[in-house]
């Protein structure tokens, strides 16, 4: 990392970016049905002026060659030695973040003005939108890891709330619930990964801990690099605690958008690669970042391909994308850059294209069933199109945002020049081909063919405030990628971060792999063609299928895995626990007492009540006391 | 103002004042209300002043009186304050009036006066201040024990259904532990007479006194099981359950927030100056039960039906990382176990006051009987889901930071009983939150569903009546000004202590450094 | 004269009043058995004042005969009222007061 500068000018006011959602957030929150007409405004508006803060932060940091800043705000925890200050580190990469939370957080805050404009709780959507803006901007503006953790449970609140925001459904509660828990697992990961580095280094700041991480033993690197492994898992719905991210498909759409496709859910790799100084460290932290990547991509393109749910299809791709940057972040500083691209152009198509399957819903009177839908391209042009263009910007048409993005990682992973270059070199480009092939089904079945639309729907257009945003980011989906690569290079932007992108020495040229991917991709969509293009698309899904789309649309049964090896042993483990509590503590603890109550009752039956019973009683002791005399006296 | 010897105040002024509410004639409810409100509201206010005449980088205890009191055997009447003692007393002074507050319209068993529990819930106040400004062991330990009495009539007389149960049980288990701290209390003594020529119960004397390892190990344990119990450490919890969820809900919030804390204030304060040696010996041990109980109760609480007993459960837990905090011998983890104290006793007894207010409405306290209340009383849902998040430590609320600090302040010393409880965390976010969902989620269910009892049948009767669809969820209504004026002061202290918590810290960590050098530690 | 006449005598008195005590139901003949065993007692106190040549025991006894007293007007009250309410003098019935 290059030298750090005290912030000033405007990025010493780069606090504001937080602090103006949040505030938004606390006043929809504490205003109550006060500001129901006018809140969603409010919220809007916050995050629109952080966004233009962002820009001209970033314009300034542009200026001072992206020196980071770093702003100090004040001392969050101090005792012993510990010393944690709250503070702020505006850098390349935390700008790129930042534009990235504001842009789209903009643009689907506009958005849900229209898709929420019903719902009789929008003030509170807005609320917790803007709580969630706030969060994610402290995630990655934090200038320790500590910071970064607060920002990161922050945003599994927002998440949590936003998955459960309709609660009385209990799909929907049960789905915030269980995101929550899995998000904790990883946060477990990462709190541990924090108190390694106390221990070790004694500080939690990024600049602290960069500085002097080389100093560590080999292990205790490595397992820092795994819980911060387990952190992001947790985060980006990467293998094994990728089943909660389909599940949060239960929220508004909006919400999938923003949170579970183009900001939160990156989270993961943004750790990796702000961690980046920890993993050029351990090959070995590295290595189980790959292959995890490499697995999700896999895990996420086949359910894709047999979910009949549009939200669910969108979000395993987004697992499976997510599993592409993972992959390129863990080559190392090959892929830093190749990852981050993707992770942004990832962020316009991504979102763009839930817009569009919420522009659908709302058209379709919240149908997600894509056997209910067919024809639509007629009856929502502009949905159609925008969505068309994020659909082709996902497979890696060529010269769409993610053909350039996506043929970088698989260039990076192959220029390992090994066995494990080629194997993930070709995972990567299996999952092009799944990828198309799963894009290509949710195209035909929702846009084409006959329209299986349940009796009583009209579809309509959706109104401009929520069309407008999906052709914003539709022309990002189309441009995005370019624009990273060769107009505006991100690797010369991020080198203040990730330091001179070395000229790789290819070891297949580029022009090769991109015809190789586009190739495979086309074989993808020509599958789909084959496979649902051209017949009926039956109305209920068919019931007698082979085992491995059966095991696709379980999600590779992940969740009956998590179901038989935590939950129910879990509720096993609770019920046993209760039961030796009230009847082994408690009971001897009562068994005690009743042991005394008892003889004591026993005793008193002695007490006969007979005068002359009692008379033998002191006569008795009189003798006793009057012979024990006698023998001290005598003896 | 200097010279005000705030401390006595602070136990005369809630002592006279349940002296003067005791003596009201019945049916003075209102009076007593009002007087009570008052009174700790002026212990508050003492608190306050205390704190803010408080010297951080001054004597260890502060604003020190002392009056013999029995010269025979050297003891005296010697209060002080450090800063670990003080913040508990700012935590009486908030927690007292919220919970008179809240009592405010309390429907007692029997139709008991209001004036009796007020009177009592006073007294407690005296005592649990007194127990913390003790700085002669003797008169702590008649503070400790005084201290039953009024906890005992507050379960007894006005808790719930089982009350006599759970009220004898209180006093029992309370009675043995302080039976033996008496003869801990008793062989400290004696030891200070042999080695000082003089026996003596002055704090700071006896942690002068260099004790045989031997006989350490035997005092230590008085005071220890006698704290365990009170704090409570499995496997002496099994009172906790019982109480917490048949005491009224004041007295809960009493009990859990600040009544347990005098067992972990015994730790800190008491076993481990006192007995370094024996402390390091035991240190193991007491780590141990502490993971344990973390881990053990956070399951019990996810198998309990009762939310008084699981948020109970709950408190057993987070005293599992109180203890470990303490025991691990650092001044972070310390400073940290004591913070805890503080925000446990907020979070928990938010938790307590909104699910007794949830329990006022729907008049069960199984959760099997609620569903989709955010629905119909959004505000109480924000609240309960505000102290459940305080509950589980999130980042932003107060609990965060001082479960941070015991973890990452044990993790250098004791790296693997950490880890056992840092997996504590996950189970902490599943049992609130499933009690959480099934509450709060999820459609109408429960007394939800139910006609209200108290809603007279329409008028005109007969056949229109019958006709009339069945009133709905009328029970379940939305927070009124008073409890919002009961819950809000909790919740700014959560979110402002969870952001902005080092001028706790500062109060806290000269008396904890002190702590850890009388115990020869590491810093 | 030896003290030892007197003191047999005190104890076969204090030997039937014990006995009477023990096999007697009638209230009123324990009663006056009790009042046997306090005058062998008054016997002995006496025997030992005279022996000795202080009057310690003759004290004593003054005191023990005015507790006797007192001890009759409240017992013979009792056994009064027990009899009045029960139509029966035997102690055995009045067995009310046990665990």
């Amino acid at each position: 990392m290059s030298e750090t500068l005290p912030a000033d000018g405007l990025l010493g006011w780069s606090w504001l970016l937080i602090a103006l959602p949040l505030a938004g957030a606390a006043v929809l929150l504490l205003g109550g049905r006060r500001t129901d007409r006018w809140g969603h405004l409010l919220g809007t508006a916050t995050v629109a002026a952080s966004f233009v803060l962002a820009l001209l932060c970033t314009i300034q940091l542009a200026g001072q060659d992206g020196a980071p800043a770093d702003v100090e705000l004040f001392t969050f925890i101090s005792t012993g030695e510990l010393d944690v200050r709250a503070g702020l580190l505006f850098d390349p990469l935390s700008a790129v973040f930042a534009l990235l939370i504001t842009g789209v957080g903009s643009l689907i805050h506009v958005y849900s003005v229209g898709y929420m404009a019903h719902d009789p709780a929008r003030r509170r959507f807005f609320a917790y939108l803007n709580l969630f803006v706030a969060a994610m901007l402290l995630l990655v503006l934090g200038n320790s890891f500590v910071a970064l953790y607060v920002g990161w449970e922050g945003v599994g609140l927002a998440s949590y709330l936003l998955i459960a925001f309709w609660y009385t459904r209990p799909a929907a509660a049960t789905a915030a619930k269980k995101a929550f828990i899995m998000n904790r697992v990883g946060d477990v990961g990462l709190a541990l990964a924090i108190f390694v580095m106390f221990a070790q280094l004694g500080t939690t700041s990024y600049a602290g801990v960069f500085g002097a991480v080389g100093t560590l033993a080999g292990g205790t690197v490595t397992a820092l690099g795994l819980l911060l492994l387990l952190g992001a898992c947790g985060k980006s719905g990467q293998f094994p605690l990728q089943a909660w991210l389909p599940d949060a498909m239960e929220g508004p759409t909006p919400v999938s958008a923003l949170i579970h496709a183009a900001t939160m859910v990156t989270a993961g790799v943004y750790l990796i690669a702000r961690s980046a100084p920890i993993y050029d460290l351990t090959e070995t932290a590295r290595a189980v970042v790959l292959a995890i990547g490499a697995l999700t991509l896999l895990i996420g393109a086949i359910a894709g391909c047999a979910y009949d749910d549009i939200k669910k299809v969108l979000a395993y791709s987004t697992v499976s994308q997510i599993g592409y940057m993972f992959l390129a972040v863990g080559l190392g500083p090959a892929g830093y850059v190749a990852g981050l691209a993707h992770l942004l152009a990832h962020g316009f198509f991504k979102a763009g294209l839930f817009l569009g399957a919420g522009s659908v819903m709302h058209a379709m009177n919240d149908q997600v069933d894509m056997r209910r839908f067919g024809g639509l391209w007629r009856k929502l042009p502009v949905t159609f199109v925008t969505f068309g263009l994020g659909y082709l910007a996902l497979i890696g048409f060529p010269f769409l945002s993610g053909y350039f993005t996506k043929d970088a990682i698989i260039e990076a992973a192959l220029d390992r020049d090994d066995v494990w270059g080629w194997v993930l070199g070709g995972v990567a480009v299996l999952g092009a081909g799944l990828t198309a092939f799963y894009m290509t089904r949710l195209m035909l079945m929702t846009f084409f063919g006959r329209a299986r639309w349940e009796e009583g729907v009209h579809p309509h257009e959706s109104p401009s405030v929520m069309t407008a945003p999906m052709v914003v980011l539709a022309i990002g989906s189309v441009g995005a990628g370019a624009l990273l690569v060769s107009v505006f290079p991100l690797s010369g932007w991020l080198e203040p971060v990730f330091g001179e992108p070395e000229e790789a020495a290819h070891v297949v040229a580029p022009a090769v792999v991109g015809l190789v991917v586009t190739a495979v991709m086309l074989l993808g969509v020509l599958a789909a063609w084959l496979f649902v293009g051209r017949r009926e698309v039956p109305v209920t899904a068919p019931v007698r299928v082979s085992p491995v789309t059966r095991a696709a649309r379980h999600a590779l049964y992940a969740d009956a895995v998590n179901e038989s090896l935590f939950m129910r042993p879990g509720q096993w483990l609770t019920r046993a626990l209760v039961w030796v509590d009230n009847r082994g503590v408690d009971g001897a603890v009562n068994g005690l007492a009743a042991t005394f109550g008892g003889s004591s009752s026993r005793l008193g039956r002695a007490q006969t009540g007979f005068v002359r019973s009692y008379a033998l009683g002191i006569l008795g002791g009189a003798v006793l006391v009057a012979g024990a005399l006698l023998a001290v006296t005598a003896g | 103002m200097s010279d005000l010897p705030l401390l006595l105040l602070m136990i005369v002024v809630p002592a006279v004042g349940a002296a003067v509410v005791a003596a009201l004639p019945k049916g003075r409810d209102e009076v007593a209300k009002q007087v009570s409100l008052g009174v700790s509201l002026v212990v508050l206010l003492l608190a306050v002043l205390t704190t803010v005449a408080f010297d951080t980088g001054g004597e260890r205890f502060q604003r020190t009186s002392s009056w013999t009191w029995i010269a025979d055997f050297g003891v005296s009447f010697a209060l002080g304050v450090d800063g670990i003692a003080l913040v508990m007393l700012l935590l009486i002074g908030v927690l007292v009036p919220v919970v008179i507050g809240a009592s405010w319209n309390d429907e007692l068993p029997e139709r008991r006066s209001m004036t009796a529990y007020f009177a009592w819930l006073l007294l407690l106040e005296a005592m649990m201040v007194g127990v913390f400004v003790a700085t002669d062991v003797f008169l702590f330990y008649v503070f400790f024990e005084a201290m039953l009495v009024p906890m005992y009539f507050i379960i007894g007389s006005f808790g719930g259904p089982r009350r006599q149960y759970a009220a004898v049980k209180f006093f029992l288990y309370s009675l043995v532990g302080g039976l033996i701290m008496l003869a801990a209390v008793i062989g400290l003594y004696v030891v200070s007479a042999s080695e000082l020529g003089a026996g003596t119960f002055a704090f700071d004397a006896l942690r002068q006194l260099e004790i045989d390892p031997g006989v350490q190990k035997l005092l230590f344990l008085g005071f220890f099981i006698a704290f365990a119990i009170k704090a409570p450490l499995v496997p002496f919890h099994t009172w906790l359950p019982d109480s917490g969820s048949e005491a009224p809900i004041g007295g809960s919030v009493l009990l859990v927030g600040v009544l347990d804390k005098v067992g972990t204030f015994g730790f800190l304060r008491y076993c481990l100056p006192l007995f370094p040696d024996a402390s390091r010996y035991f240190a193991p041990f007491v780590l141990v039960l502490a993971v344990v109980g973390i881990l053990y109760a956070a399951l019990l609480a996810m198998g309990q039906s009762d939310m008084k007993r699981l948020v109970s459960y709950t408190s057993i837990s987070h005293f599992g990382f109180i203890a470990l905090g303490i025991f691990a011998f650092t001044t972070e983890a310390a400073t940290g176990a004591v913070l805890y104290m503080v925000n446990h006793g907020i979070a928990t007894g938010l938790l307590f006051l909104v699910v007794g207010m949830l329990i006022a409405r729907g008049g069960s306290r199984q959760i099997g009987d609620y569903g989709g209340v955010a629905a119909k009383a959004p505000l109480l849902a924000g609240v309960f889901l505000i102290a459940g998040l305080a509950s589980l430590a999130l980042p932003g609320t107060n609990s965060f930071v001082s479960e941070f600090l015991v973890l990452i302040g044990s993790f250098p010393e004791e790296p693997v009983f950490t880890i056992l409880a840092t997996v504590g965390i996950i189970l902490a976010a599943l049992y609130i939150l499933l009690m959480y969902q099934r509450t709060m989620h999820g459609p109408a269910r429960g007394v939800l569903l139910q006609e209200d009892p108290a809603e007279p049948a329409p008028a005109g009767g007969g056949a229109t009546a019958t006709l009339a669809p069945p009133r709905r969820s009328l029970r379940i209504t939305d927070l009124s000004r008073r409890e919002l004026a009961v819950a809000a002061p909790l919740v700014a202290l959560i979110i402002v202590f969870g952001v902005y918590p080092q001028p706790l810290l500062e109060l806290i960590e000269p008396a904890v450094s002190a702590t850890m050098s009388d115990l020869g530690g590491t810093d | 004269m030896t003290l030892s006449y007197y003191l047999v005598l005190a104890a076969i008195l204090f030997t039937i009043g014990a006995v009477g005590v023990l096999v007697r139901r009638n209230a009123i003949v324990v009663f006056m058995c009790v009042e046997l065993m306090l005058n062998a007692v008054n016997l002995t106190l006496i025997t030992f004042a005279r022996s000795t040549g202080t009057v310690d025991g003759q004290i004593m006894a003054l005191f023990v005969m005015v507790v006797a007293a007192a001890e009759v007007v409240v017992g013979l009250a009792i056994i009064m009222s027990i009899y009045r309410t029960r139509r029966s003098a035997s102690i055995d019935d009045a067995n009310l007061l046990k665990y």
